[in-house]
């Protein structure tokens, strides 16, 4: 029977090649449609993974995101260094990891911070040693593997994030080294370059004391008091005085302190002094949440962003247009089943002799109908083969030649989970498409046929 | 192996077609079912096959009723070339042989294909379509297609009827000679007078009744 229904489907080529390509574009749609959707959150939200929060200048917060944590956009712009010190000090703070941007190597972004950047994305030297002095640099798997860097190769950064930019502003009296390379993370880290943010500043020329960038770590390692940190502490245990509650959760705060705070940062920043991109914030405790955010809003030239929240954003923003797509990509595969519906019962029509001989040579009707089903399920399922295989393809075509999109993390031949209810959807849409045509013909008496033949 | 026919009486609406048809076939006995067209052929040939149901009376093959398990009696025990449909469209015409065994016997024997196919002359077209036939190729290979099956009996319904009269003669030779290799009883309704001389046995039919 499967014989013959195949011998039905080449005998009308046109029709069945076109159905089976209305239906391979709407699988194809579809399950790229997923992977996009299933990967992207999985990768934006791996990468996201553990950021309570995110304090970089003011701006807007979907770009502080995309440019620290997911790094594919400007930052906002600079904030002092002293921030750095003020966050780690205050008790809600787990961690706090320094983001020092600005250049790239080969495309790939060159991201200042120091050994906190390791803790938090749990990164594992493959080859090498950490960075230490200034100016050594250690690679992300991915960019290592991409530029084929070795170990003790020195290279030069260039200003801005894209490879283009090399040519215009080389920092050419500042030579990296590479000391070291990472161990494949599945995250972000694999595309970056990371070296300490002295050596950033170095590269920009900005004069900063190594001294006394140590002292500020030394200091907090201690738990030393230095002026910010014994501020940020009164501010905590300062509760119980409680003027000036500004929204019901959050806890109160001293205005003086605040704005002698703000002063601090502000004289910081007009000094020209050293500068960082971003902070990466995880919380110790719950509280955290709370006072954090409105703590560092209220500096006038940093804000605070959630990475949950803008990547939410972010999948709602994308969700509108995938919805719109995957709508479009549905109604194809319904016009494919309508297609399948519209040749198999013209089939059936032109084919009552045919079906009337076949019963006449003793052929069940169940066996009759079945070769219609089959026709209709075999035309969906080359087609949800071919969609299938063809996204697929499309995926690996696209991530050799896009570093951005390989960069989303696509696994090609992984399957989503909804790939195979997919499918699934599509043998039935080719089912349910055959089913008229096949009670049709299974009403079809042979001997009325046979008579009008 | 007998087919007997017995007080068949059918009628469309109010309109009788067949009359108290009675008559029988013993083994391997051959007979022409001559009458005008709308005699009432096909109609008495389908009931005959088990196709359609009479409004009285009986058919039996070997002593099996048509109306107790007539689809089961047909595919194994018939081979019927119909007046107009011949063969599958979707498949050429070896495949539609082989697709008549598979489907009436549960088996496929390529060699009685293959010699089938020599015996009436097609061997040559076995790969043909069914649409790239002439008129006597394809009656030759629905012959074919209703001998394969090793048949008890062999009905042909107008075989010759858009024929001329050099095919007209070969087919009925090719029929009548198939029918004797197989042992099978054969029985042929036409309007077509020429094909009396080729017959021991001809049964009449006027407006639905038996002409002596
Ligand atoms: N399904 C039907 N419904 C109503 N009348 C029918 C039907 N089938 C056949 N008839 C009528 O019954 C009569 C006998 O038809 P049948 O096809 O048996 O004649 P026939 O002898 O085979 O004719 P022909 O030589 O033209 O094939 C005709 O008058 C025909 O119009
Ligand atoms: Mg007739």
């Amino acid at each position: 029977m499967i014989s013959l229904a195949l011998a039905y489907l080449r005998d009308r080529p046109l029709t069945t090649a076109l159905n089976i390509l209305l239906l391979a574009i709407a699988v194809a749609m579809l399950v790229l449609l997923l992977q996009l959707g299933n990967q992207a959150s999985e990768r934006l939200e791996g990468d996201a993974e553990g950021i309570d929060l995110v304090v970089g200048s003011k701006g807007s917060p979907l770009q502080l995101i995309l440019s620290s944590v997911f790094h594919v956009d400007q930052p906002t712009g600079n904030i002092p260094l002293s921030s750095l010190e003020l966050l780690r000090a205050d008790p809600a703070v787990a961690r706090a990891v320094p983001l020092a941007l600005g250049d790239n190597f080969e495309g790939y972004r060159i991201v200042g911070t120091d050994s906190s950047f390791g803790e938090h994305y749990r990164t594992e030297i493959a080859q090498g040693r950490a960075f230490d002095a200034p100016l050594e640099a250690v690679f992300g798997a991915t960019v290592a593997a991409e530029t084929g860097v070795t170990l003790g190769q020195k290279f030069v950064g260039s200003h801005g994030f894209a490879e283009d930019e090399a040519d215009e502003q080389g920092h050419d009296h500042a030579p990296f080294e590479t000391v070291g390379i990472l161990a494949p993370t599945g995250s972000v880290v694999d595309r970056l370059i990371l070296t300490s943010y002295e050596s950033v500043w170095d590269v920009h020329g900005i004069d900063h004391d190594h001294d006394h960038a140590d002292e500020l770590e030394s200091e907090e390692r201690n738990d030393g008091h230095s002026h910010d940190a014994d501020h940020a502490h009164d501010s905590e245990h300062g509760h119980a005085s409680g003027h000036d509650h500004s929204g019901e959760a959050a806890e109160p705060d001293n205005p003086p302190e605040q704005s002698r705070r703000g002063s601090i940062l502000q004289a910081s920043d007009s000094d020209l002094e050293p500068e960082l991109t971003a902070l990466l914030v995880t919380y110790r405790s719950a509280s955290g949440a709370i006072r954090i955010p409105a703590m560092v809003n209220r500096q006038t030239e940093m804000q605070s962003a959630v990475p949950a929240t803008e990547t939410a954003r972010l999948i709602d923003l994308m969700g509108a247009s995938i919805d719109g797509i995957r709508l479009f990509a549905w109604l194809l595969a319904a016009t494919g089943g309508l297609a399948i519906f519209v040749a198999l019962l013209n089939m059936a029509r032109s084919r009552e002799g045919d079906l009337a001989l076949l019963r006449v040579m003793g052929a069940s009707r169940v066996q009759v109908i079945a070769t219609i089903i089959l026709e209709g399920v075999i035309t969906a399922a080359v087609g949800a083969l071919i969609g299938w295989i063809g996204a697929h393809l499309l995926i690996v075509v696209a991530q050799v030649n896009s570093a951005t999109l390989a960069d989303l993390g696509l696994k090609a031949w992984s399957p989503a989970a909804g790939e195979f209810a997919l499918i699934a959807a599509v043998l039935a849409i080719g089912a349910i498409a055959a089913l008229l045509p096949a009670v049709r013909v299974y009403r079809t008496d042979p001997a009325r046929v046979l008579a009008r033949n | 192996m007998q087919l007997t026919v017995d007080g068949v009486t059918l009628s469309y609406g109010d309109r009788r077609v067949l009359s108290d048809i009675s008559f029988s076939l013993n083994p391997c006995e051959q007979a022409l079912l001559l009458g005008p067209s709308g005699s009432g052929k096909s109609s008495l040939l389908n009931i005959i096959s088990g196709l359609q149901t009479p409004d009285e009376g009986s058919v039996s093959l070997g002593g099996a009723d048509m109306a107790d398990d007539g689809d089961a009696t047909r595919k194994h025990h018939m081979g019927i070339i119909f007046q107009t449909l011949k063969l599958v469209s979707a498949l050429n015409v070896r495949a539609n042989l082989l697709l008549a065994q598979k489907l009436q016997t549960g088996g496929v024997d390529r060699n009685l294909v293959e010699a089938t196919l020599e015996r009436l002359g097609i061997a040559d077209r076995a790969k043909a379509r069914p649409f790239e036939l002439s008129q006597g190729e394809a009656q030759r290979a629905a012959i074919a297609r209703a001998v394969v099956v090793r048949p008890k009996l062999l009905i042909a319904d107008e075989p010759t009827s858009a024929l001329d009269l050099v095919n007209t003669e070969s087919v009925a030779r090719l029929l009548i000679e198939s029918a004797e290799e197989s042992g099978a009883m054969l029985l042929i309704a036409t309007h077509d007078d020429r094909l009396r001389s080729y017959f021991a046995r001809t049964i009449s039919l006027s407006e639905g009744r038996l002409a002596a």
